[in-house]
């Protein structure tokens, strides 16, 4: 047997540091991260990053900050396996690898100059969050915007600063529900699609982004496409787990489709017939 | 020299000679006819007159378990990324495993090019073996257009009796041929003899299922709900058998393993199969192919369909092996035929 080393395997690592984490929830922490040599990962805002951590494995992960931000990106990472629960126990200053950014985002160019209707389930405010933080950091290129966040209860609301402060911008709309309220909840209760009636759209010149668990997506399409906006200006992502981020290993293939190349942002006249998808 | 002859006297001393240029593998008989591609020195080794090896040649450019990156420090991502290889000769691949080949040739140079196959891929020197008849019952080469050579080869030989013709496609084809030094120059009448084989092979060789080949794509968008699928959840055991010897299946995964010291470690990629009911899970525990007709629904898509829309070729190359190997019996060619069936039964129905 003989060995080369490949240079440009696409499976070679680029070292990156923990800035700094921040617990958001009992299960999901927030990590800013930096690649090592200074590089910027240039990402478009629903990418995702393949997280390595040596002799426990990869992970692919949606990042989270906006492309604007250069020096260093964001990732929230719920405690679910192997190497996601090793990197909650990651303090500041380690270092990992990261493979990326890999796959199609929200179409941004196509997106400015319209109203957003932003739609979000639970874990999906995290790529929901590179989305709305351009968006918000580009205000001006965007016409109305309206950010709908709905979660089981109130202990899971992710980001809890930044919602607080987007309820009290008046250049966008902002609403929230959770599923079960505590005894502290004073806001809207009941599964997301209640909130969306009650939002004043211009479906024509409304894009919608929508990120959620899969049993979110028929119900929240439907009051959508009941709203009147059109089939293809509505943009969702799908999770799969994604083994090499290239389209070969074969895990996240939706019928012809590979999630890691051809997504994991899909636009809904594109794939609304696809078994398997949802 | 597009062409040479071999005689058939000549046959030990040449492989001799090629087994001493690099390392050597060729067709052998494991007994109960089973036949494994393995090294060999000497002609005699070689079953010549063979069914479809147990596992592809696959398994020597995306080996069953392949190293991606090795590291000595779990701690930080200091990790290199290499390729192992061996220059290999494989002599004696049938057509449907030549395809088998140009199949993943595709699939591995497209972009983002995996370079651990390519880096592998251009160590290995081809030999192709003509079938002159069918090899048994299970092929299906015809249908999907590899019953006759069609590039993919270094040297192509075809058995006429007392002599092989080789083509000779590639510069290192040519070099095997002068630095071999038992060819001659082909001859005009033994070119027409191979000809004649040809012409033979095209009454012999005819469409193994009874439908026309471009009109398999069709029949596949007719299919997704077809019955046969839910059919073939009732036998299949999810073994992964068939995605195993499948010489145009690649789907792996990706697995670390570090040392007791919890320092040194590589991380790998090992065969993994569609056909298993973890493959499409989530972390949320979400299965999107949880049934096993949707598992065997999406391997006989990912070979008539998907690849079509892709790389304008089915991903099936007739070999057969998927139905040999199946402990459910389950065959490709009776799974196409209820297909079509059921497609008539629904155009009838419609008529009516």
């Amino acid at each position: 047997m003989e060995k080369v080393v490949i240079i440009n395997s696409s499976y070679r690592l680029k070292k990156a540091k923990i800035l700094s984490t921040k617990k958001l929830t009992e299960k999901e922490k927030f990590f800013e991260i930096a690649l090592s040599d200074g590089e910027r990962i240039d990402h478009e805002p629903g990418q995702f990053v393949m997280i390595s951590l040596l002799g426990i494995g990869e992970v692919p992960i949606s990042v989270c900050s906006s492309p604007l931000i250069r020096d260093s990106f964001d990732i929230c990472v719920r405690a679910v396996g192997k190497v996601t629960n090793s990197l909650h126990k990651l303090k500041r200053g380690s270092e990992i690898g990261i493979r990326g950014p890999y796959g199609k985002g929200f179409p941004i160019r196509m997106l400015e100059g319209n109203d957003l209707l932003i739609i979000a389930g639970g874990l999906g405010l995290a790529p929901l969050r590179s989305l709305i933080t351009y968006v918000l950091d580009s205000r001006r290129d965007f016409g109305r915007v309206h950010i709908l966040f709905g979660c089981k209860e109130p202990k899971e609301l992710l980001f809890r600063d930044e919602l607080e402060q987007w309820s009290e911008r008046t250049d966008l709309h902002y609403a929230c529900t959770v599923d079960r309220a505590d005894a502290d909840w004073a806001g809207n209760v009941g599964v997301i699609t209640t909130l969306i009636p009650g939002v004043d759209i211009e479906p024509a010149r409304t894009f919608a982004a929508i990120v959620g668990p899969p049993v979110m997506y028929n119900f929240v399409i439907k009051e959508l496409l009941n709203k009147g906006i059109p089939e293809n200006q509505i943009y969702l992502s799908f999770e799969r787990h994604m083994k090499c981020g290239n389209g070969k290993c074969g895990r996240c293939q939706i019928q012809n489709l590979y999630c890691c190349q051809d997504g994991p942002v899909f636009n809904y006249e594109k794939i609304k017939n696809m078994s398997e998808a949802f | 020299m597009q062409y040479a002859i071999l005689r058939k006297e000549r046959f030990n001393d040449f492989i001799a000679r090629l087994s001493e240029i690099q390392k050597l593998v060729a067709p052998v008989s494991k007994g109960y006819n089973n036949f494994a591609f393995e090294e060999v020195t000497t002609g005699d080794e070689i079953a010549l007159k063979y069914i479809p090896t147990i596992l592809p040649a696959k398994k020597f450019f995306l080996p069953r378990r392949e190293t991606l990156l090795e590291f000595n420090d779990a701690k930080g991502a200091n990790a290199e990324a290499s390729v192992e290889y061996e220059p290999v000769t494989l002599f004696g691949l049938h057509t449907c495993d030549l395809s088998g080949i140009q199949c993943l040739n595709m699939v591995f140079s497209e972009r983002p090019k995996d370079y651990n196959y390519i880096t592998r891929k251009n160590k290995i020197i081809l030999i192709g073996l003509e079938c002159n008849e069918y090899c048994d019952e299970y092929a299906s080469c015809h249908l999907v257009n590899a019953s006759f050579p069609s590039g993919g080869y270094d040297l192509f030989f075809t058995d006429l009796g007392d002599y092989y013709v080789v083509h000779v496609n590639t510069p290192a084809g040519d070099e095997i041929i002068d630095k071999t030094e038992s060819f001659e120059k082909a001859e005009v009448y033994q070119m027409n003899e191979l000809k004649n084989l040809r012409d033979h092979k095209r009454k012999i060789f005819i469409n193994e299922v009874p439908i026309d080949r471009s009109r398999i794509p069709e029949l596949f968008d007719l299919s997704f709900s077809a019955r046969v699928w839910k059919e073939l959840e009732e036998r299949c055991l999810a073994c992964g058998n068939c995605t195993n010897v499948c010489p145009t299946c690649y789907c792996f995964d990706i697995i670390d393993e570090i040392g007791l010291n919890m320092k040194q470690g590589v991380r790998y990629r090992v065969w993994d199969s569609c056909q298993l009911e973890p493959f499409a899970k989530v972390a949320g525990g979400i299965n999107f192919r949880k049934e096993r007709s949707a598992r065997q629904r999406h391997r006989y898509y990912r070979k008539f369909s998907y690849p079509v829309e892709r790389f304008s070729r089915f991903f099936c190359t007739g070999c057969g092996r998927c139905t040999r190997t199946c402990m459910a019996g389950i065959s490709l060619k009776e799974t196409l035929n209820e297909l079509i069936k059921e497609s008539e039964d629904r155009v009838w129905r419609r008529w009516l």
